[in-house]
Formats: structure tokens, sequence, C-alpha cells
């Protein structure tokens, strides 16, 4: 590889003396970087990184794991997009995740991760992440680092606000950011004002294969942005952004932007568990998904569900209040003692922030401005304790660190800005390269943050790294805000486009890394876990393969016998029982993907020979070394020509 | 990657020649090589000669967990349990009746120590690396490395047993 690359460069550096040195020397536009930067995010060789980050693949559809400092790319692991190299969405256990009701779905739009938590806490047991735009909910095992549910979303147009977790991990929310008809109907476009409405949805999270819609509310047809959950005091409540309070439904960029403030709705989930209990909803017909992959038989599983329960806050008086927010307000983030709710109103220079305290004495003591579609609006200065008058502009999102700070993403004026949480001043500003989006400070969402990095994600990256044609990786940055000043350390490229990243100190996670499957728990009803019971059966036209594979060879290797038309199951089980021991198979001419199994793993992939001839398959993960030596044969007969089927190894 | 080498570089001695306003030959001198394969033609020490230089392998213990094992009477109990792992997580590599990945497990108790054999099973990766008989034993079996089935001693002991029987 060596070779090559210096021969490419000597020609590219010939070339590039005959053009002449246009370019020049290359600008540096963050020396700020301290002379200490490069041993401060070094991880040596085999030391492992302090922390892991969750990077949402944006319009990816996948969940980066990445490290902390290092910036280090460890796995991308697959949620609302297929994934051929992990045979994710291609093989048959997992094809059921993708299920919705609109078919299978092979991407999604993947934004916020959120952490599981207990007492406000991150606890490493899974993430969560929603997808925005086929409206579903994701949960990721952080075992296994696998996504493992998903719960698809009805009466939503789009699920942005969402899945901001409550502090013991009660519920995961989902707003929708479009607001549309409910239930859905076909109408005409400018009818939409006053006739579409959203949906706010609590979604159970603390149980594996259960995630259920304990509820939606049915609220007036805004764009809900973003939320955040309460914790401490504020727990029991969930908070949400709005724009387009205006219910534009053309030129929002325009006609969105027309009143001074909008909303952010704070919802009482406490009160809405009893108008539950009381039997105060409505059974709303539905039709949504929800997929699970089972780690016992290892294969998923979609049903879809029927009906959905609705409240409708007409009828539950003390469920939801609005509180106005100037300017299209973005992210709204709640501090580490659960006081304070930040909206960032994203057209404005300023942060506005509301007092928890405030807005309950603002509610039992009435002091509404009215209301919107019968949600009482709480009076702004009963609600409001404080300004962040930034110096920037186009506040987007907030995080916290366990000093009293705050931090804001500025994407208009491309900086963070840190501030006093209490007092309101600023403290310090750096810029970033280019035009931040959202920013992550390890547990910087939860009671208790590490206090020691923060990521901005930025949406811009023009001429950070070596250009790679039109499309540019996006840009991470990472500051080291440990001390009074933050400190830009490292750039780092990500994967897709973060929106949102969560971060947890390694040692909550790592411990509990699963190394294998074990063969003795492998409950796939294909999984075949001797030698010795390899074989093949024809069932019509379907012909399965039960074959395992272990260093280096498949049983059978030499399957004859097959015919044009066939669709054969190649269902393979990896015997290794070590960890990082797994094998990869495909069958040339496979319209899918290759199967990625794991050690103790059953997985199955479909392929239907086209033409008659003896086809090779092999291992495509190097496993050994006799990897190259890891290979069978397939013999395809035309069709009703296939002969007598048979199947052999060392024969 | 090594034979993409070869074309590039040549890819770039053209250049250079092209770049040059051409002429001169461009037939870059070429070395031949030869290459025996010798494919089986070497004689397979036998397995059940070892040479010199391994040592006696009545005394060796090999390396990993197991120091010293007692075997007393053949407890059929454990047999029948060893046998049920051993068929469950090695014969996709030993058969009983002949060589097959690897050894036969048939009359090991007459080459290997038990606590060698127990350490094979559950230390492979140090073994394959350190030890000169489980080294000699991969260079037999085509360098087919000794996976490591992640048992536990109490199960190594069991299939140990059973091997007792064979």
């Amino acid at each position: 590889m060596k070779s090559l690359k210096i021969s490419i460069a000597a020609l590219i550096g010939i070339s590039g003396l005959f053009i002449g040195c246009q370019s020049g020397g290359q600008k540096k536009a963050a020396s700020a970087t301290g002379s200490d930067a490069a041993s401060s995010v070094y991880v040596a060789p085999g030391e492992y990184d302090e922390f892991y980050a969750f990077m949402s693949g944006g319009f990816s559809g996948q969940l980066s794991v990445q490290g902390l400092p290092s910036g280090r790319v460890f796995k991308v692991i697959p949620v609302f997009s297929v994934d051929a190299e992990k045979g994710y969405g291609f093989n048959e256990e997992t094809k059921p995740m993708l299920n919705t009701s609109h078919g299978f779905i092979p991407w999604d739009d993947a934004h916020h991760p959120e952490l599981s938590q207990t007492d406000g806490v991150p606890d490493g047991r899974w993430c969560f992440i929603n997808g925005n735009n086929t409206p579903r909910v994701a949960r990721i095992d952080l075992k296994t680092f696998e996504t493992t549910e998903i719960l698809e979303l009805p009466n939503s147009g789009g699920n942005h606000s969402s899945p901001f977790i409550t502090e013991n991990s009660e519920y995961i929310v989902a707003g929708t950011r479009f607001s549309v008809p409910i239930p859905q109907r076909n109408m005409p476009i400018n009818l939409a004002k006053g006739n579409f409405k959203g949906a706010l949805s609590f979604i159970t999270a603390n149980e594996p294969g259960n995630m259920t819609i304990k509820f939606q509310i049915l609220v007036p047809g805004f764009d809900y942005d973003l939320a955040h959950s309460g914790k401490g005091k504020s727990h029991g409540w969930t908070f949400f952004t709005t724009y387009n309070t205006e219910e534009a439904h053309t030129l929002k960029e325009a006609y969105a932007s027309q009143n001074d403030k909008d909303y952010i709705a704070a919802v009482n989930w406490k009160k809405a568990e009893e108008y539950l209990a009381a039997g105060n909803f409505t059974e709303m017909p539905a039709e949504y998904a929800h997929n699970y992959y089972d780690e016992r038989t290892q294969s998923a599983t979609s049903s879809m569900l029927k009906t959905v329960k609705v409240l409708d806050p007409a009828k539950c008086p003390g469920l939801i209040y609005y509180m106005p927010c100037p300017k299209s307000p973005h992210g709204i983030d709640v501090n580490p003692t659960g006081d304070y709710i930040v909206g960032a109103g994203k057209l404005s220079a300023d942060l506005t922030v509301h007092s928890f305290d405030k807005m309950i004495a603002a509610i039992e003591g009435k002091q509404f401005d009215g209301d919107a579609y019968g949600i009482p609006v709480l009076k702004f200065d009963a609600v409001n304790i404080g300004t962040v008058s930034s110096g920037g502009l186009g506040p987007l999102h907030t995080e916290f660190d366990d000093k009293g700070n705050a931090y804001t993403s500025f994407f208009i004026s491309s900086e963070v800005v840190k501030w006093k949480v209490g007092t309101w001043e600023v403290l310090d500003r750096v810029p970033c390269y280019y035009s931040v989006g959202h920013l992550m400070i390890p547990g910087g969402d939860s009671k208790k943050p590490w206090g020691k990095y923060m990521v901005a994600m930025n949406k811009i990256t023009k001429d950070r790294y070596l250009p790679t044609g039109p499309e540019m990786c996006h840009s991470a940055q990472l500051y080291d805000i440990s001390g009074e000043k933050m400190k830009l350390i490292l750039d780092f490229p990500t994967m897709g486009e973060p929106h949102y990243a969560q971060g947890i100190h390694a040692d909550v996670v790592k411990p509990n890394s699963q190394k294998i499957y074990r063969l003795d728990e492998n409950e796939h009803p294909f999984a075949c876990k001797k030698e010795s019971e390899a074989r093949v059966e024809r069932d019509g036209k379907d012909v399965h393969v039960y074959m395992t594979m272990i260093r280096s060879h498949f049983a059978p290797d030499n399957i004859s016998g097959l015919e044009v038309g066939d669709r054969v199951y190649f269902h393979v089980t990896n015997l290794e029982q070590d960890w990082d021991t797994p094998h990869g198979f495909s069958v040339l001419g496979a319209n899918n993907s290759e199967l990625l199994i794991m050690p103790g793993q059953t997985e199955t992939l479909v392929w239907e020979p086209k033409k008659e001839g003896v086809w090779p398959f092999y291992c495509t993960d190097f496993c050994s070394a006799l990897h190259q030596e890891m290979q069978g044969y397939l013999g395809v007969g035309a069709k009703g020509q296939g002969g007598e089927l048979k199947w052999s190894l060392g024969d | 990657m090594k034979r993409l080498i070869l074309p590039v570089a040549i890819l770039c001695v053209g250049f250079i020649y092209t770049s040059c306003g051409g002429g001169g030959s461009t037939e870059a001198p070429k070395e031949e090589k030869k290459v025996q394969m010798n494919m089986g033609s070497d004689p397979a020490p036998s397995a059940e000669a070892p040479s010199a230089d391994v040592g006696d392998p009545m005394t060796n213990l090999g390396i990993g967990p197991v120091k010293s094992i007692e075997l007393a009477a053949i407890d059929q109990g454990m047999v029948a349990e060893g046998k049920k792992l051993f068929e469950e997580y090695c014969t996709a590599c030993h058969k009983v009746d002949k060589k097959f990945i690897g050894p036969s497990p048939a009359g090991i108790m007459e080459r290997r120590t038990p606590e060698w054999v127990m350490n094979m099973i559950l230390n492979p990766e140090e073994m394959i690396q350190k030890d000169p008989l489980a080294k000699q034993v991969m260079m037999e079996s085509n360098m087919a490395v000794m996976a490591n089935q992640n048992m536990t001693e109490d199960q190594a002991r069991k299939i140990l047993e059973y091997f007792r029987t064979l």
C-alpha cells in the first residue's frame, strides 16, 4: 500500500508542479489550539478512550460510536437504514426491524440519541434514537451495541422532538415536527390552519420488547421542534418547543416567523397518568408497527398495532400549558438541578430562561395570558427569570457542566458561548468551524454531567480537511472545558450528519459489553449447533441449508441438486465461542448482501440462483491463516434438472 | 495488495517517459522469479514421534490455568457430560475416528499429560504461541489454529474424562 501512496503522491506532486502552486499553503483558521492540545487528546496505542460518544448519523439513519478524546470511530450501528456490511435489513432475521405501516422502509433520518437514565444519570443500559421521516423511535442495547427494538408512531408527521428521556427512563417522548390531519385524510392545504393537529407521545422505555405508546396528547397544529424532560424538582414534566404557531403551510421560511413569540409546551405527564387511570381517554384507531429483535431467537418480529390511547387537553385541565418564548425557539434544555428551562430563540440573539418554580406559581395563581385552542398560555413575565444576552446570533442548543455553567451553540455566528446559570452572564466564547448545530457534553443533559469535554457538531466543513469532492464529511470539534476558558483541542470527522450526541464515561458501559453469543443459549429456530447436524432440506422450491462455520470451513461445503428458480435459505451458525471471531458469508449472484455472523450467532441469507452452473460461496471476513480456503460450491441445474439433492464436507 | 504495487509503479515509470516526450524503450526489465510450491511433498513429521526439541511430552504440563490433575477411577457421569460437550463444541474440527482439521483425541492420554490437554482447551492462544508441542501440532494441522471455545475448567475436565475412554 505504501508504494501506491508514494507513487500517486509523486504523480500528483509532479503534475502539481506543472500546474503551478495555485492553492498555496493551508490557511490555519484554527491556530487557537494550545501547544499541549496534541497530548491532551492522545490515546496511546492499546489504550482506551475515557468516554463513549454516541453520535447520531442524521441522514445516514445510523448511530456511530466514537471515543473521546480521540474521536476514533469504533462502530456504526445500523438503526433505521439497511447496512450491507452487517447484513442489517438484508438478512431474514433483521428485515422485520424496518417494517412499518407503509411497508419495508430501508432508510430514515436519525436525529437525537438519548441514553437511558436512572435517577437522572446515564446508566449505560440503552441508547434511544428517533427516526424523523417515517416517525419511529429505536432502542439500541449497549450490551451488544445492536438495535433491538423499533416502534412506529401514529398521528405524527415527522418525529423530531424525540426521544428525550425522563429521569428514571419511565418514558421517551415523541412530538410531531410537522402537524398533519389527525386522523389522516386528504384535504385542501389552505384549510390546514385550525384543522391540522400535532400529537405528543409518551412511550414506555424501561421494558425491552414492550415499548408501548402509553398515551398521546392531541395538541394544536404547531410544529413541535425539540424537547427535554424535567429532572429533580421538575421531574414529572416534559417541555417541547414550538415554532410555526402561525400555522403557515407554505413559504414557512417567511410565514412561520411572523409571531414575536412562539410557545414552550409544558406537559405534566404525571397528571396524564392520572387521567389515564381514571379512564379519561379515547382509544383511537391507528396502524403502526412494533418491531423487536429477540436475542434468544436472534430474530426480529414485526407486529402491527391497531389502537392508541389519546388524551384531549380540553378534557384534561392541568395537563398542558404554553409558555411564551421569543423567535421560533429550537433547543429546549433543562439545567442539572431541574430549576431552569432554557429556550433558544433561533432567530434571535438571546436565550430565554424560564423558572420551574415561577411556572408552578403562575399556574397556581392563574397568571394566564389567554389561551391557544383552549390550552392556557402563561404570562411571559410570570414564568421568565432571565435572559442571556449573548452577543451571538442564532442560538440552538444548550448543554451543562458540573460547575453551574451552561454552553450554548450559535449557528449563525458560528460559536459556543459559555454562561453562568443563575446570573446569566456570559463567561467565555469560542469560534466553531463552521456553523455549529448541536453540542454534547458527556452527561450534559442529565443531573450529573462529566464536565471535561464538549463536542461541537458542525453543519459546514469547507476547508477543515483534505477535500473529497463536493461532498465533505461533517466536522466535529472537541473542546476542553475543564478550565475557565474553553480550549479547542481536536477536529474529527463524523459519519452522516450528527444531530445531537450523547456521551458517557466508558466505565459505565465497558464492563457490560458482551463478547460472544453463547451457543447453548442460541434458540434460533434454524440454528445448527453441531457440525454433525449440518444438512440440506428441500420443501418444494424452498431449500433450507443448515450450515455451520468455524475456522476455517463450512459444513457442508459442497451442495448439489439445486435448481434455477429455487429459493435457497442459508441458515448459517458460527460455532466459534471466542471474542472477535466473526465469519462472513456470501454467494456469487446473491441479490442482497453478505452475512456477518458473530460467534454463537445464526443468520440467514436467501439466494435465488438465476443461472445454471457451479457457484462458489465463501467467508467474507478474514478469519485465519486458512481464510482463503474457507469456501465451498453450489451445483445448480436448469429448472427441473437439478438432480438429487446432496451435500458433503471432506468426502 | 502487493500485486497492485507493481502495475502502479510501471504506470509511474510510463508517466515519466511520456512526460519526457516519449522515445526509448517502455519495456521494463523483467525479473524472473521461480516459485516452488512443493505442495504436499514435504515429509510431514509423524504426530506420534516428537522431535528432540519439543521435549518429553509426558512431562509437559502446557501453559495455562491447570497446574496439576489427579486422575482417579473413570467417572462415567463425567464421561457422558464430556462426550456431549465434545460433540457440541469440538467435532467441527476433531473426529474420534480420524485426523480431521486437528488431531483425533483417541489415545491422547498416552501422548500428553492431562494438564497439557486441559490447558490446550482452555488457553489455546498462548499454547500455540509458546508451547513447543502445541506449535508442532499446529504446523502438522496446516496452520489451523485451535479455537478457544470458552470452556470452563469444569467443562474441560469433563472432556478430559471422556478422552480417557477413547
